[in-house]
């Protein structure tokens, strides 16, 4: 029967998925909580990262996550070339909302194609000293293989959050976000902080599918069931908030984690479209919204 | 106007005859189910522009539309087996109704909002079909064809002439809206809404008009569907192919007049057709997605817009 255990467990659970579903969102709050720009592909980007670090993992025995930060540093200036596509196409006309939504749609489909044909549908997994173990505390199991990433995606959030308080550049992309002329007025070139901004967005989507692949086995189509977990977790926690973020991605890793435990894995994709549909009904700001 | 669209009437009609006289001439099978496919994408691709091109609001689940209409087949069939005609008429009424509800949404969900929620509701549709027992669940289920149909040779040619009439009728409603007042309106809506409301656009019937034409349509085009596969699980029928290319080819042909959909569906529908059997069904997804992000990139207005272009320079050099 239903024992303070097992509810203890589910909770636990949660809560290192909730982390990993904060570091994923993270990149997203920035470019699209933050500046506005629609990317619906970047959880295309984050299956991207995670066979990139499967083919270092496979092939040279690289650590996952030191495979993510390495990537990390191409992927921002990948970023930067999108950007700079997305920006000349339709920013600078007027015309993202439409054509720059499915830009981003046809780059998604893109991805996942060439992922497709590259490496074909079945599903590909990483070695690591970590995966597979488990510690408990009490009656607790921790599975490293999902505390490793909460813990990651913990530190990924603290660092951005740190980045866009603390330092110049920061606090340009938040100026930017609150008024792009002013910011201009100050001498600074908005275009050229988004563009940065984005390329740290997709840097930070690459290591978080780092962190998915230890999480578990990854297939070029489960981007499409991580649309709902990304969006959900930005706007949830407030379009552009760091601790928001956070936040949101606690409580959508909690619910889905107490839904597959009471009515199956099958149900808990739900929760993370069914939070997002609410959300955008009742609240649209989010919990910390500006 | 009115002799325009006497005109417009007579042509879909003659289509319409003529689909039939091809199904009492011709033999090959696959032709048959080739055109099926590339059709249902004229119905699908002039569905999606009717909110999206016209109206300005992104559809991502074109699949669940889709889908819906074809469980809903499916439903009807395992308890009584009507005949197709209201297969049409009730997958219409529940992926209609479906867009109704949309449409709603659309009071508070603007832009990219819009479109992760019409992307949600088929991920969820998708997963309540998957655990829905009665219509085979995950796994599927086999569907049987009538055996013969009256004038016809075989069910295939029968559902070719249904997709073809279907198709006829779709482009015909879009031609329609288009041409008037409601055409206008929606037009109105895509550029600012703001400034449509106060110019007294009655811009929320609009907008549920447009949604449940829209979706209306789709369920209509997936109605048939179970028939056509022989055996319908979700994951084929919530395809996310179905969303790409329903917005791709109006994308590609171009977005603002009935004619774009029809030539990108027609377009890419039979190169795709072509490409699946020549190369890969992958390579082929290759292709439209590279044909998706190239045009919006480099040719905003689609096929029917450069068209426009060219001749218009054409015609400026002659002047």
């Amino acid at each position: 029967m239903l024992s303070f255990e097992f509810l203890l467990n589910a909770l636990i659970a949660g809560i290192l998925l909730g982390g990993f579903y904060a570091a994923m969102s993270a990149g997203l709050s920035l470019s699209f909580g933050l500046l506005d720009v629609v990317n619906i592909a970047h959880p295309a980007f984050i299956i991207f990262g995670s066979y990139l670090t499967y083919y270092v993992n496979e092939h040279f025995g690289f650590d996952p996550i030191l495979a993510g930060l390495v990537f990390a540093v191409p992927s921002y200036f990948l970023g930067v070339a999108v950007y700079k596509i997305y920006y000349n196409s339709f920013e600078k006309t007027g015309a993202e909302s439409l054509r720059g939504l499915v830009f981003f749609f046809g780059l998604f489909f893109l991805i996942e194609v060439i992922l497709i044909i590259t490496y074909g549908v079945d599903y590909r997994l990483v070695r690591a000293f970590y995966i597979g173990k488990s510690t408990s505390i009490g009656s607790v199991g921790i599975a490293y293989r999902l505390f490793v990433p909460f813990l990651v995606g913990g530190i990924l959030a603290a660092v951005l959050y740190l980045f866009l308080t603390k330092t110049f550049f920061g606090r340009a992309i938040m100026g930017v976000a609150q008024d792009s002329l002013a910011v201009q007025l100050m001498g600074v070139d908005p275009i050229r902080i988004k563009t940065v901004a984005f390329g740290i967005g997709i840097a930070t989507a690459v290591i978080a599918g780092s962190l998915l692949i230890i999480i578990g086995p990854v297939e070029p189509t489960i981007g499409r069931e991580y649309i709902g977990r990304v969006f959900a977790v930005t706007v949830l926690g407030g379009l552009g908030s760091m601790t928001g973020t956070l936040v949101g991605g606690l409580i959508l890793g909690v619910a889905e984690s107490f839904t597959s435990s009471f009515f199956g894995p099958s149900w808990a994709l739900a929760v993370s479209f069914g939070i997002l549909l609410i959300c955008l009904a009742v609240r649209p700001s989010g919990l910390f919204g500006r | 106007m009115s002799k325009e669209r006497k005109l417009f009437l007579i042509v879909a009609a003659v289509l319409i005859v003529g689909a039939f006289l091809i199904t009492t001439q011709m033999e090959n099978r696959f032709y048959y189910k080739a055109a099926y496919v590339v059709l249902q994408y004229v119905v699908l691709a002039t569905a999606w522009n009717i909110l999206g091109g016209y109206t300005g609001y992104v559809n991502f689940g074109t699949a669940g539309f889709f889908a819906m209409g074809a469980y809903t087949a499916v439903a009807l069939i395992k308890t009584w087996k009507p005949p197709l005609y209201l297969l049409l008429v009730m997958g219409g009424l529940v992926s209609g109704l479906l867009g109704l509800g949309i449409g709603y949404l659309t009071l508070r969900l603007k832009g990219v909002f819009f479109s992760i929620a019409t992307l949600a509701l088929a991920v969820v549709l998708q997963m309540l079909i998957s655990n829905w027992s009665y219509v085979g669940g995950g796994a599927g289920t086999a569907i049987l064809k009538p055996r013969s149909v009256p004038l016809f040779s075989n069910y295939d040619e029968f559902l070719f002439f249904v997709m073809a009439s279907i198709a006829v009728i779709s482009v015909a409603v879009a031609w329609l809206i288009e041409k008037s007042w409601v055409g206008r309106g929606m037009a109105a809506i895509r550029d600012n809404e703001e400034a449509a409301e106060c110019m007294g656009v009655p811009i929320l019937k609009l907008k549920l008009f447009a949604t449940t034409v829209s979706g209306a349509l789709m369920g209509i085009a997936g109605a048939p569907f179970s028939y056509f596969v022989v055996y319908i699980e979700p994951t084929s029928a919530f395809h996310l192919d179905y969303a790409v290319n329903s917005l791709a080819m109006p994308m590609i042909g171009g977005t603002t007049t009935w004619l774009g959909p029809l030539v990108g569906a027609v377009l890419v529908g039979t190169a795709q057709q072509i490409a699946t059997v020549t190369l890969s069904s992958e390579m082929n997804l290759l292709i439209v997605g590279s044909l998706l992000v190239g045009f919006v990139v480099f040719a905003p207005d689609g096929l029917v817009g450069l068209f426009g272009k060219i001749r218009a320079r054409l015609a400026g050099r002659e002047a």
